[in-house]
């Protein structure tokens, strides 16, 4: 383990040579050498600080509540005077900047709820299917095929258009819909696990098999699976932003970025600016997820670099 | 011929699983018939639900529902009284692909040269460019793109139509006028599929060049580009023939969205309009019918990986 095996397709050969120092401290010491990674984490640090500030943002600096109208002030350029505008603002004169903080908001906590749904889920479905393969793997290997085999857009717009789901409803069907991915991963991991040694050692001094499934495998799968959520976060922002434009997901008044697009078409003409910026917000929050997921999976197990 | 029976079961769970979201959605599917008028009788309404089988117990329902949509009947269309639901549908599919065809041509034209450029020049600012773009085009929120395009091409510079398949009044033969209408929907379409394209492939030719067979092809003094283009890339494709599954789920699933932006009148806007209506039998033959596409394309996938690489056998 002191040499870091050979990658497949490094950018510039490496060869690392360090005493193995642990999963944790190994991997922290591979991501401070990690510039992008690390203004990704960086990146999203600053978004979530942003949408968590939001109150304090509208009442100090922006003095402007979210919902606050000013007919008199409708498709302002952005300015600096008054500084609500900075973002310029809507077509009933709300501020964009305050509403992008609120929105923001929103998608990240959909995002990040969900992705503990299909955490969760994933996981659990993972685990007992890989564990104890046979008939149970058989039906949940099913069961997963099926759902990868309908184009998940049209499950969310039947759901989303014939339920008008609450944003709880629609983090838990999110989840739902993403889990999947996650599954497939812990089974696969399961799968070889349980082979092996101390797997067998636990089983032979009487452990369960949820104690084996929770004590023993889980610990070993967990790193890789919580970094597989980080990328799963970022698409579930982007189906959510998708929904919510399509006035399915989160509805008015309560914004979010793929909200505040719904009424686009009007912006066309008038107001182009008011386009890009929830767009934006979306990118860099999905794009710093993206990287920090690969940047960290790279750290904690380089033998993947580049797979992906 | 076993891949076959293997989707058996698949479209069962579709069919399951679209027929419980339906049964279980909320509205008395009566009241479509009724308007909720207080003068219709109980024994009306009885009579209505005897006609429309929903007196019986749910497992035979859904036996109903599925001898009948087996042969094509999903019922007819509430918003378009006599139409039949699968009809409707059926006739936005030239259209859907149209884009969809265009689309993953055009993500294999631009993603397949660029990840092999990457390879060949890798470490070089060829190689960073293309793996940057491959990242930030996966993040880019694809309708969001397709907004900007419009603003861009349509509002700004009026180059380009920001939507429907064609300019009313114009000969629907005209295919330059055709083109300039597919150009930006199918764009934003393949954009996620030029991303993942450049990078599978960029990871395949690395892998790829790396092989004894291409030491032996140079050795024997071909020319660098007949190594390239005859043994590298070759082989470097086999591998996207897996990535087609996800791609085709991509463009079949991101076209609803897509085509809703760009108006573009194929199954996903249908689709999504239907479901604002509430217009249930439509919806589910939209539903059903792209997700027998899919395993249908999840098939031919199988069946070409086979086709392309020896070494596997379907099976």
């Amino acid at each position: 383990m002191a040499t870091v095996a050979a990658t497949r397709t490094p950018a510039v050969p490496v060869v690392e040579r360090r005493t193995y120092a642990g999963l944790w401290s190994d991997a922290w010491w591979r991501i401070r050498r990690d510039k992008v990674t690390i203004a990704a984490a960086i990146v999203l640090f600053v978004l979530i600080a942003l949408s968590l500030g939001a109150d304090l943002f509208a009442e100090h600096v922006f003095r402007m509540k979210f919902e606050q109208q000013d007919l008199l002030g409708t498709y302002a350029a952005p300015t600096t005077q008054p500084l609500a505008y900075l973002l310029g603002s809507d077509e009933i004169g709300r501020s964009q900047v305050v509403r992008l903080l609120y929105g923001g908001r929103v998608s990240l906590a959909v995002g990040f709820l969900a992705g503990l749904v299909t955490l969760t889920i994933g996981v659990t479905v993972g685990l007992i299917a890989g564990y104890f393969r046979g008939r149970v793997d058989d039906l949940i290997t099913w069961f997963i095929t099926t759902l990868n085999s309908i184009p998940t857009i049209y499950l969310l717009i039947i759901f989303a258009g014939l339920f008008s789901p609450s944003p709880q409803t629609l983090i838990f069907v999110l989840g739902i819909l993403i889990w999947p991915g996650v599954a497939n991963f812990v089974r696969g991991q399961t799968f070889a696990l349980r082979e092996r040694e101390f797997v067998t050692a636990a089983r032979t001094v009487g452990a369960t098999p949820a104690r084996i499934m929770g004590k023993h495998i889980l610990p070993n799968v967990m790193p890789l699976v919580i970094i597989l959520a980080a990328i799963d976060i970022g698409v579930i922002i982007l189906i959510e932003s998708a929904l919510s434009y399509l006035g399915l997901g989160i509805t008015p008044p309560t914004p979010s970025w793929g909200n505040m697009l719904t009424n686009a078409a009007a912006y066309f003409v008038r107001a182009w600016w008011l386009v890009v910026s929830p767009g934006v917000m979306i990118f860099l929050t999905v794009l710093a997820l993206y990287l920090l997921g690969d940047g960290l999976r790279d750290a904690l197990d380089p033998r993947l670099k580049g797979t992906h | 011929m076993r891949r076959l029976l293997y989707a058996i079961p698949t479209l069962i769970g579709i069919s399951i699983i679209t027929f419980l979201i339906a049964h279980l959605s909320p509205g008395d599917p009566i009241r479509l018939y009724t308007f909720g008028d207080p003068n219709v009788r109980p024994a009306d309404i009885e009579r209505i639900r005897e006609s429309l089988g929903l007196n019986k117990p749910l497992p035979i329902q859904y036996l109903d529902w599925v001898s009948r949509i087996v042969r094509g009947d999903f019922g007819s269309s509430i918003i378009y009284p006599g139409q039949s639901a699968a009809g409707l549908i059926v006739a936005r599919m030239p259209a859907s692909l149209q884009l969809a065809v265009v689309a993953l041509v055009m993500s294999l034209v631009i993603g397949v040269p660029l990840g092999v450029l990457a390879a060949l020049n890798r470490g070089k600012w060829i190689d960073q460019v293309v793996r940057v773009f491959g990242t930030v085009f996966q993040a880019v929120p694809a309708f969001w793109l397709g907004l900007i395009l419009i603003i861009v091409f349509a509002v700004q510079l009026r180059v380009l139509p920001s939507q429907g398949m064609l300019t009313i009044g114009k000969d629907q033969w005209d295919l330059a006028d055709r083109l300039k209408h597919i150009l930006m929907p199918s764009f934003v379409l393949a954009v996620g599929g030029i991303a993942l394209y450049s990078r599978i492939m960029r990871t395949e030719t690395l892998e790829v060049i790396g092989q004894d067979y291409i030491r032996t092809a140079r050795a024997k003094g071909l020319m660098e580009k007949t190594v390239i283009i005859v043994h590298a890339i070759r082989n470097a494709l086999i591998p996207m023939v897996t990535a087609l599954g996800g791609l085709l789920a991509g463009l079949i699933s991101g076209a609803l969205i897509t085509e809703q932006v760009f108006t573009w009148p194929g199954v996903g806007q249908f689709t999504f309009q239907a479901a604002i209506a509430k217009d249930y039998p439509v919806v589910m033959a939209g539903v059903m019918i792209s997700s027998v596409l899919l395993v249908a394309s999840y098939l031919l996938r199988d069946v070409m990986y086979a086709f392309i690489d020896p070494r596997v056998k379907v099976s």
